[in-house]
């Protein structure tokens, strides 16, 4: 743990020198034909999204070893995951939204892939309100709750291509021509890196906050 | 004994239970009427139900006295202290799960016996159309949202707010059984009823409930082994 912790600071700084880069090309990006400069929000919504997807699959697997093997580090990956796709899943909703009402004329849609991730991102809040308030042995029951949002973000991503609706579907990133997917890998780079320090620093929070836990325990006993 | 004998055994002390006291049947079904008098009043126009929300009112219905029905059914196991009872008796803990699955299940197909034919009555909803798919569609739907409900419920007997919390979790994992139940009903309901649609939904109901109960009974002996 304390090597990946010393590794922290480097991601940080080229992320942060990513993110600084990415508007200019962005901003440098052609124009997509029909939507225009609104459609540039791509490239900050889809790799928000991705890092959502990844942060519930984290989440679910951490909540599988700890369900099966209790293991405390395997409990922190999973708050961290939870929380993380939470902030991350807060970033697609408030961006596609935006989005949108320039897109196609409405903030929101009932339809097939928003409501799925809407329903994914309050399975999470769900797991953090159970860590929060559901007292004490929440933590064994939050990790049930992120093995069932995990069994859910394969629905979401497939449910796009089989309710064909507003939505864009899952093709667009695959056929995106050279001059965008640059862009958007560098965007998706940068997300991912940002996540990954981000991952490490909230375990690392929680592993002290485990270890001050037990420390009050232990003095009162 | 095997799994399915113990998980009847289980769910044939609840039912007995519930035959001496009637307790849950009568105050599930009466919570139903009111939930569907509220709206009634919120979706009604000139005296008739606006086009498509019978199927709305009558799975939202389900879904809420459901939930009722569940928190009600775990607090009396809590009360009695008969949970650590079950998990101590010699036998496999998915027969403690499925044997409160079935009398869950029991209980709201009861309850639904009821209340679709007097949706049918106050909403004017076909509910006659096609009754074998209305019922496949609430029967699959209803044991999606049990399936949950009950690991669920049975997780969170000794959580602190345990009464805000259970609809908390149970609702976003249960969306996507009541959005197919409620789409496939829709489907029959329309004026052009399309029964094609109603029954692929129908199969994704099965697909659903398949994942829930696995992963259900799954979680259910790490979860309850404290």
């Amino acid at each position: 743990m304390t090597t990946i912790n010393r590794f922290v600071p480097f991601v940080l700084v080229i992320a942060l020198v990513m993110f600084v880069r990415a508007p200019f090309m962005i901003d440098a990006a052609p124009y997509e034909s029909t939507m225009g400069l609104i459609q540039k929000i791509f490239y900050f919504h889809v790799p928000a999204a991705m890092m959502t997807f990844l942060s519930a699959f984290v989440c679910g697997i951490a909540s599988i070893f700890y369900l099966v093997g209790r293991k405390r580090t395997a409990d922190h990956i999973a708050v961290a995951a939870a929380e993380l796709a939470v902030v991350f899943g807060l970033i697609v909703l408030v961006t596609g939204p935006i989005w949108a009402r320039k897109a196609w004329g409405v903030w929101w849609q009932w339809e097939a892939r928003l409501t799925m991730t809407l329903v994914m991102w309050m399975i999470f809040v769900a797991y953090l309100l159970l860590r929060r308030f559901g007292g004490a042995g929440s933590d064994v029951l939050a990790a049930a709750v992120g093995l069932f949002g995990m069994a859910l973000v394969p629905f979401v991503y497939w449910s796009v291509n089989v309710w064909r609706t507003l939505h864009p579907t899952t093709n667009v990133v695959i056929s995106l021509p050279p001059e965008m997917m640059s862009v958007f890998g560098w965007c998706a780079a940068a997300f991912l890196l940002l996540y990954l320090a981000l991952l490490a620093v909230r375990v690392r929070l929680e592993v002290a906050r485990a270890a001050l836990e037990d420390a009050f325990l232990a003095v009162e006993d | 004994m095997s799994v399915l004998a113990a998980a009847w055994l289980i769910a044939k002390k609840d039912l007995v239970v519930e035959a001496r006291s009637r307790e849950l049947a009568y105050t599930t079904v009466f919570f139903a009427f009111a939930c569907m008098l509220v709206f009634a009043f919120s979706f009604v126009r000139d005296g008739r139900a606006l086009e498509g929300v019978p199927a709305g009112i009558l799975w939202v219905t389900v879904t809420f006295s459901g939930t009722l029905a569940l928190s009600r059914a775990f607090e009396r196991e809590r009360q009695g202290e008969t949970l650590r009872a079950l998990l101590l008796a010699p036998i496999e803990r998915a027969a403690v799960y499925v044997g409160k699955l079935l009398g869950l299940i029991l209980l709201m197909t009861g309850v639904e016996v009821i209340i679709v034919p007097v949706i049918g009555l106050l909403f004017d909803a076909p509910i006659g159309r096609a009754p074998w798919l209305l019922a496949g569609l609430l029967a699959t739907g209803t044991i999606g949202l049990a399936a949950v409900g009950t690991l669920f419920a049975a997780m969170l007997v000794r959580a602190h707010s345990r009464d805000v919390l259970l609809p908390v979790l149970l609702y976003p994992i249960a969306v996507p059984v009541v959005i197919a139940g409620v789409l496939g009903t829709a489907a029959i309901f329309a004026a052009e009823p399309n029964l094609a649609v109603a029954r692929s939904w129908l199969a994704m109901l099965v697909f659903f409930d398949a994942v829930f109960i696995t992963l259900s009974l799954w979680t259910f002996g790490p979860v309850m082994s404290e």
